[in-house]
């Protein structure tokens, strides 16, 4: 259970000597029950009391990281059962499932292209997964290396015979894989391994009792790198199992699930793979392994991880400055948006594509879309006079019309009115700015 | 330590809504479908009833639309008459129940009469058996004349009828009273606003199991977020007992996902973002199982493909799981 600042001060030294950077012993101890400080800060903490508070200031998750350098994939450490209470910190890891006997290369490069770009943001799948299905030591290990060879991205190894594991996941050691899975069959030699080798262990129980016995068994053995894996694949259950991980963890600090969880898809058409994987990602998985690859499959699926992993006190905004399109001249036209970035990057990726120079004039809406803004008054007349004025549009364009967004047309008059600009609507959907613009401009 | 599973106990639970009414009732449907009623999170069986599964209805206009190229070969054949589009929907396509949706009686499209847009609801009616969910057109003040005039032509089928706002709440909350139909109450993503339209409705004396709640849906990757969060703060607050944010949740996704560039943009302009037709089933179907698991009840989809696949992830949700004390 998570501490309250007055429990946490019974164990304090309190001197109130303020060699912690707090003016008082309890302040110190109410910074730590809300995670602004961490318990080191105070020298004077008696080794006691600094077990206890250890433990139970601990992180509910740990966070348990994959992979190395740039491509290090960060699972766990989670402190919220939804989004709005506060919000989800490390986005589910997805990972596409390779055999070791396909043809490596090729599948790498295909989950290598599986990165987009939309709305201003980079999405890419984390991880590639290799599983041992020739049941070979070498072909295994070549597979390993040679998905070594070929990506930077993080790796999980699925194997669960723990020699044929060893030689793979020795090769790659460096690039500190996740090593899939230790079971009650061979968990005493997969956690030596893990240890060894100095890399991040699944646990993959037999439903959740067993799982929970498991991994009492390997901490005991002196293992935490874990990731855990109930075992079971039927959509509801999942959804259960990844339910009562992340509650126990959060809600009772049950150190035993204390871990980020994972599972896999069990679908054989990629389409059903992808709606049960939103359920995972939307019900607390850590990581997802799954088959589909093809570009339209991993899209939504990322996209919808990037959205309910977005911070929801603070939309993502750009700033409310003028940005030029292409080579612009004083005859470019001046289109008005908001500087929501989703907003934003809607819009400037659709006058790229119209292929026509112009200016993008984000009014700043504190980070609101179009609709809201105007619902909430602040796009108006004013506003849009205002940003033109900042932006000092009249001295970078020789003409004095502006692109009014067409959900918004019934500013027209006071727009005109506010800044003396000629307005002409554009359509409601940015995607018709390129044929709008072609008409208009060209 | 062993494992005891964490079951939270909620004081209540999410109001049934029945839709269609059958002969018996003073309608004429073949059969009625009970919505809501569940007594705890989306799908959590362990910790309490998940009585009746969320449906999935599809959409006909009684306008020819103009919908996507890819839909064409799915509907193009009976665009022109919502009678034959909606039998398509339930007899070819498997969806639970039909929305029409009454495009045609925008000024700005067809200015269709209250009295026209009484009849294609008639038509469809008579077309099909399943429950039937009415749209207005989104004009505020059109809907306030149109919606009133289908409740009175189809007085006792239990229709929903939609969307009611603030603004407008008042005639189609009398017209559902005087003509025993259900109403969709909806709210711009704010839960304040939901509640309090709410407590208007059920103070003209409708009562709450007559109410269905639209929280605003966006489509994937326009601010899903926002309403999925909305939603799973409603329902946590129905399971906690209030009343008023208790009834079950509709979600208009086909119309969004229709809306977004994803959906749209052809193969050969976007071929960084794959395939378009099957990029297009899974920008709705995957928007549509996110919103399940923040507790949808009602989906109106568009694309029968991803009608098909909400439908079998909603079966393969209601399979029971159950944790030992
Ligand atoms: C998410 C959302 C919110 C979020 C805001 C998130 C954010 N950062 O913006 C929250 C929950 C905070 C919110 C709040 C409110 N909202 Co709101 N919200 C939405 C929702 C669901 C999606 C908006 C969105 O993000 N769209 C995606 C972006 C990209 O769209 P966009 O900015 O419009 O851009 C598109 C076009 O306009 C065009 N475009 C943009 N710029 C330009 C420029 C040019 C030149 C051109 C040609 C085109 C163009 O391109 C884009 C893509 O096509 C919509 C309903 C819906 N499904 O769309 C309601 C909606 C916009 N909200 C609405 C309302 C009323 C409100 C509130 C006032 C409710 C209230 N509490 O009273 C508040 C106001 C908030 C405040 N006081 O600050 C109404 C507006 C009603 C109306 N018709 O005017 C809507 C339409 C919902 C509804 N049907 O009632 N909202
Ligand atoms: S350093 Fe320790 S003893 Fe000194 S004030 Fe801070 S908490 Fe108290």
């Amino acid at each position: 259970m998570a501490l309250t600042g007055l429990e946490i001060f019974k164990q304090l030294p309190k001197t109130n000597c303020k060699d912690c950077g707090h003016p008082t012993c309890l302040a110190f101890a109410m910074a730590l029950a809300s995670g602004k400080t961490s318990l080191d800060k105070c020298p004077h903490i008696s080794e006691e009391a600094k077990e206890t508070l250890g433990a139970a200031s601990a992180p509910p998750i740990a966070l348990v990281k994959v992979g190395t350098g740039d491509s290090v994939v960060e699972l766990g450490d989670e402190t919220e059962l939804f989004r709005h209470d506060k919000r989800f910190y490390h986005p589910t890891a997805i990972a596409v499932l390779v055999e070791d006997t396909e043809n490596i290369a090729d599948r790498v490069a295909e989950i290598n292209d599986l990165n987009f770009d939309r709305v201003g943001l980079h999405y890419e799948i984390d991880m590639v997964a290799l599983q041992c299905v020739s049941g070979n030591v070498d072909t295994f290990k070549a597979a390993a290396e040679q998905v070594a060879a070929n990506t930077n991205k993080a790796m999980v190894l699925i194997c669960e015979d723990v020699a044929v594991m060893e030689a793979a996941a020795t090769a790659v050691a460096d690039r500190k894989p996740l090593l899939y899975a230790a079971t009650n069959d061979n968990y005493e030699a997969m956690t030596a391994l893990a240890q060894k080798l100095e890399c991040p262990l699944a646990v993959k129980g037999n439903g959740l009792d067993n799982l929970a016995e498991l991994v009492d068994k390997i901490t005991k053995l002196g293992y935490k790198e874990l990731v855990l894996d109930s075992g079971n694949r039927e959509t509801s259950q999942v959804l259960a199992d990844l339910t009562q991980i992340r509650r126990l963890a959060v809600r009772k600090r049950f150190r035993t699930f204390g871990y980020p969880a994972m599972t896999f898809t069990s679908k054989d058409d990629p389409h059903e793979e992808v709606v049960q994987a939103s359920v995972y990602v939307a019900k607390y998985a850590g990581l997802v392994v799954v088959k589909a690859s093809k570009k339209e499959e991993i899209l939504p699926l990322l996209t919808w991880r990037q959205n309910l992993y977005t911070d929801p006190q603070k939309p993502i905004q750009v700033e409310a400055k003028a940005v030029a399109i292409g080579d612009v001249t004083p005859d470019s036209p001046v289109y008005i948006t908001t500087n929501f970035s989703l907003t934003y990057y809607i819009v400037e990726g659709e006058v790229e594509s119209s292929k026509i120079p112009a200016y993008i004039v984000p009014v700043n809406t504190d980070g609101i879309s179009v609709l809201t803004a105007w619902a909430a008054g602040k796009l108006t007349g004013e506003a849009i006079a205002k940003a033109l004025e900042e932006n000092d549009m009249e001295s970078k364009v020789n003409h004095k019309t502006l692109v009014l967004p067409g959900y918004v047309a019934v500013l027209s008059g006071s727009t005109e009115e506010a800044t003396g600009w000629k307005v002409l609507v554009g359509p409601r959907e940015a995607a018709g700015i390129t044929k709008f613009a072609r008409e208009n401009f060209a | 330590m062993a494992f005891s599973a964490m079951k939270e106990k909620y004081s209540s639970q999410v109001h049934t809504v029945v839709l269609g009414a059958t002969k018996e009732e003073g309608g004429t449907r073949d059969y009625t479908i009970t919505v809501g009623g569940e007594g705890a999170l989306p799908f959590l069986h362990f910790e309490g009833e998940v009585p009746h599964r969320p449906v999935v209805a599809l959409e006909v206009w009684d306008v020819v639309p103009e919908w996507h190229e890819s839909l064409a070969p799915y509907f193009g054949d009976v665009y022109n008459d919502p009678a034959a589009w909606a039998k398509k929907c339930v007899m070819e396509y498997n969806a639970d129940l039909v929305v029409l949706r009454l495009k045609g009686a925008d000024p700005d499209v067809a200015d269709a009469s209250p009295e026209d847009c009484a009849k294609v609801v008639k038509d469809v009616l008579a077309a099909v058996g399943c429950p039937l969910i009415v749209l207005g057109c989104g004009n505020p003040e059109k809907d306030s004349k149109v919606l009133p005039a289908v409740a009175e032509a189809t007085s006792g089928e239990k229709l929903l009828i939609g969307v009611a706002d603030q603004e407008n709440y008042k005639s189609i909350t009398a017209a559902c009273i005087v003509h025993n139909h259900n109403i969709i109450a909806g709210s711009p993503i704010d839960i304040n606003i939901c509640k309090q339209l709410n407590i208007l409705i059920t103070e003209m004396n409708l009562p709450a199991d007559r109410i269905v709640i639209d929280p605003t849906t966006a489509a994937l990757g326009y601010g899903l977020e926002y309403g999925y969060s909305i939603m799973e703060r409603a329902r946590i607050g129905a399971l906690q007992g209030d009343k008023m944010l208790a009834m079950p949740i509709i979600c208009n996704v086909g119309h969004e996902v229709w809306r977004s560039k994803e959906a749209n943009a052809s193969s050969e302009d976007y071929p960084a973002w794959g395939d378009q037709a099957n990029r297009s089933i899974l920008w709705e179907a995957t928007t549509a199982a996110a919103l399940l698991q923040a507790g949808a009840n009602i989906l109106i989809m568009r694309h029968p493909k991803a009608l098909a696949l909400v439908k079998q992830n909603i079966e393969e949700l209601m399979v029971p799981t159950s944790f030992d004390d």
